[in-house]
């Protein structure tokens, strides 16, 4: 696709959605910047690099909004156990009168809407900032269009140490695309644990978090039924710690984005998922890791189990600016395979301009330990059982950098369920 | 009650005959012995008795207590008794020792219609036949021979054994990698579960083990054939004179 076609297949995009109206100058100028950037890069084509493997024709055709729904799905399984504070998205409108009320000691909460009428510093200095900066060493197109056209979402400050977790949920009734954009501020000192289930068509979430704060995100992502897209853009100051997980099973073409900068000193970003992926499944996780600071670690730790003719992508990359020092990064994809069908392409790179780090990357591919199945196998468990037991463990070297143990066995019983499931 | 019969196996990968009719049969309560050079056919034995792939059956057959175990899965052989102790048990990264044991047994109990054994009752269990051999807390925890010395990890088999309670035992070469003292504790754990009615298949290649061990009967197998049976002082013979001489005189 030539430049022309891709800024051709941009603006039809664009012109597809609904612009906001009713808000301040401020936001009316981001989301004109955001155009821009679009316009400029043009839609994702296969010939882009970073979206050799994953094919972005389903992710750049123009988009439907999803009609409004009046009623809302049931209580969701996952998370259950963990307390909590839901936020819910149905066809990805922000649905304040079936959520929770989100504001708690430590947490001030609203929604998109209402940020982007009004002048609050905090949102002015995020929303389409940290996008915008993600873009510099590699175009995200979808990004841009999300931040020149998202209407929902919400815009969470965390002042202080949060009790209950934050749950963003995602429904959908019917057919029809849905575009969130988060924003989250975490203030010297605070923290706040952030759930995401289910999924958006397009989701960008600005992460802030000052010297010292604190979040966790865990997110799962189960059987998405149309083409989906998100983006993380988080930004760390001094000894700031971002830790996410994504659980990623199934469903239509998958491209998960976490793009993380490390600006301040003795930070710690950790980045990890788990892909279990069977039929036609295609799940990318592409990770961006900017390390412009001393004595930071970021790890990169992903798990992949495929079936079928599933496909999974991982893309990972870590970058240490000159004057880095001390940046322990460290990067790890692996994948099984059950069957013959299913493929994992991954591509680690490291891109390093400092002299005193210490990185390392590695990826491997294969099928389950033939010499365990049997083993287990000879001890009675049932060959199902014993896959089970093989791929659990597997898994649960990127579940394991999951904090909190209640929300790690959350996703513990999701990966059984999905094994089971497999038949 | 392990019967077999002219037991033929062609080892797949390398298109190659390994055991060229096998004929042996360990009697309920009785502690058979196989001795032989090394690349006698002795392991392959073993694992296709337990069902490993890449192991095909060319000809004879092989029954416990009337049964064909050959067209049986590996878990099936496990759940009708067949308990095979490793030469090189297998480390498994992340699955831990308990589970590994309380799923082993409960599978095992599932599969012939009987009761699975509660956490709790498991867990006395486990700590009672731990005990015995010497294994601590510490083993049980870890994940499956994950970082066990090599006594750790036959001590393991031994437990697993233990555990289990098959009819009938194969033990590949339980000494290798033993010091005295460990192959002490081991034979002491295997003899500990002679009832008079469980059988014993012992694979060796030296006698040392079988000083601990007492054989009823003792096989020597070369070239994937038994060529020579006897009683215990058969495997003195070995240890005084090699292989050599007495494949000769089989000859």
């Amino acid at each position: 696709m030539s430049q022309d076609a891709k800024r051709l297949a941009a603006e039809a995009q664009l012109s597809a959605l609904p612009l906001p109206d009713g808000e301040a100058s401020w936001a009316r100028d981001a989301r004109a910047r955001a155009r821009t950037r679009l316009l400029e890069a043009g839609a994702p084509a296969r010939r882009d690099e970073y979206w050799k493997y994953t094919n972005p024709a389903s992710l750049t055709a123009p988009l439907v909004l999803a009609a409004d729904a009046a009623d809302a799905p049931g209580a969701p399984e996952v998370f259950a156990g963990i307390a909590q504070r839901a936020a819910r998205f149905v066809n990805g409108q922000f649905r304040e009168d079936l959520s929770d009320e989100l504001a708690m000691e430590g947490v001030a909460a609203s929604s998109l809407a209402d940020a982007l009428a009004q002048d609050i510093s905090i949102t002015r200095e995020i929303f389409g900032v940290l996008e915008a900066a993600g873009q510099d060493k590699v175009d995200r197109p979808l990004a841009s269009l999300n931040t020149a056209v998202a209407q929902h979402g919400l815009v969470l400050q965390v002042t202080g140490k949060a009790t209950d977790a934050i749950h963003i949920r995602y429904d959908s009734i019917g057919d029809g695309a849905s575009l969130v954009h988060h924003v989250v501020r975490v203030e010297s000192g605070a923290s706040l644990t952030l759930l995401e289930s289910g999924h958006a068509t397009n989701a960008v979430m600005e992460i802030d978090i000052a010297e010292g704060g604190t979040l966790h995100h865990v997110r799962v992502q189960t059987e998405a039924t149309e083409p989906c897209v998100s983006h993380i853009f988080a930004r760390l100051a001094g000894e700031a710690e971002f830790k996410t997980f994504t659980l990623s099973s199934d469903g239509a073409l998958t491209r998960n984005e976490v793009v993380m900068a490390i600006e301040g000193d003795e930070a710690t970003g950790h980045i990890a998922g788990a892909v279990l992926a069977k039929g036609e499944s295609h799940i990318d996780n592409t990770v961006f890791v900017t390390h412009d600071a001393v004595n930071c670690e970021s790890r990169q730790v992903f798990k992949n189990v495929l079936a079928g003719s599933a496909q999974a992508i991982f893309q990972g990359k870590i970058y240490v600016k000159e004057g880095a020092q001390k940046t322990d990064g460290y990067q790890i994809s692996q994948a099984v395979l059950l069957n013959d069908g299913a493929e994992f392409l991954a591509k680690p790179e490291l891109e390093i301009y400092a002299d005193d780090v210490a990185c390392s990357h590695g990826s491997t591919t294969g099928a389950l330990d033939r010499t365990a199945m049997f083993y287990l196998q000879s001890r009675g468990v049932p060959k199902a059982e014993a896959e089970a037991m093989l791929i659990a463990a597997f898994a649960d070297e990127a579940i394991e950098e999951i904090a909190n143990e209640a929300l790690a066995d959350e996703i513990r019983t999701e990966v059984a369920r999905w094994m089971a499931s497999r038949g | 009650m392990l019967k077999i019969d002219n037991l033929s196996v062609r080892l797949e990968e390398e298109d190659k005959q390994i055991l060229k009719g096998v004929t042996l049969n360990v009697p309920a309560g009785k502690v058979h012995a196989i001795m032989g050079p090394n690349g006698s056919g002795k392991s392959t034995l073993s694992y296709v008795l337990a069902g490993r792939d890449g192991y095909e059956v060319t000809g004879g057959e092989a029954t416990l207590d009337g049964d064909n175990i050959l067209d049986m899965d590996p878990e099936e052989r496990a759940a009708s008794g067949l308990f095979l102790a490793f030469q090189y048990p297998v480390e498994i990264p992340g699955v831990g020792n308990m589970t590994f044991l309380r799923t082993a047994l409960n599978s095992q109990r599932k599969a012939r219609g009987e009761d699975e054994v509660s956490a709790p009752d498991f867990l006395k269990l486990i700590r009672a036949k731990a005990k015995e051999l010497n294994i601590d807390a510490d083993m049980l925890k870890r994940p499956v021979n994950v970082g066990f010395s090599g006594g750790e990890k036959k001590r393991n088999e031994i437990l697993q054994m233990a555990l289990l309670e098959p009819r009938m035992c194969i033990l590949d070469e339980t000494d290798s990698g033993l010091d005295v003292d460990a192959m002490k504790l081991v034979a002491e754990g295997v003899n500990a579960l002679r009832d008079g009615t469980r059988g014993f298949l012992v694979i060796t290649h030296y006698q040392r083990l079988l000083d601990h061990i007492k054989p009823d009967v003792v096989h020597i197998m070369a070239d994937g054939r038994i060529v020579e049976t006897g009683g215990p002082d058969l495997a003195l013979k070995v240890e005084n004179e090699g292989y050599a001489d007495i494949l000769t005189s089989a000859a």
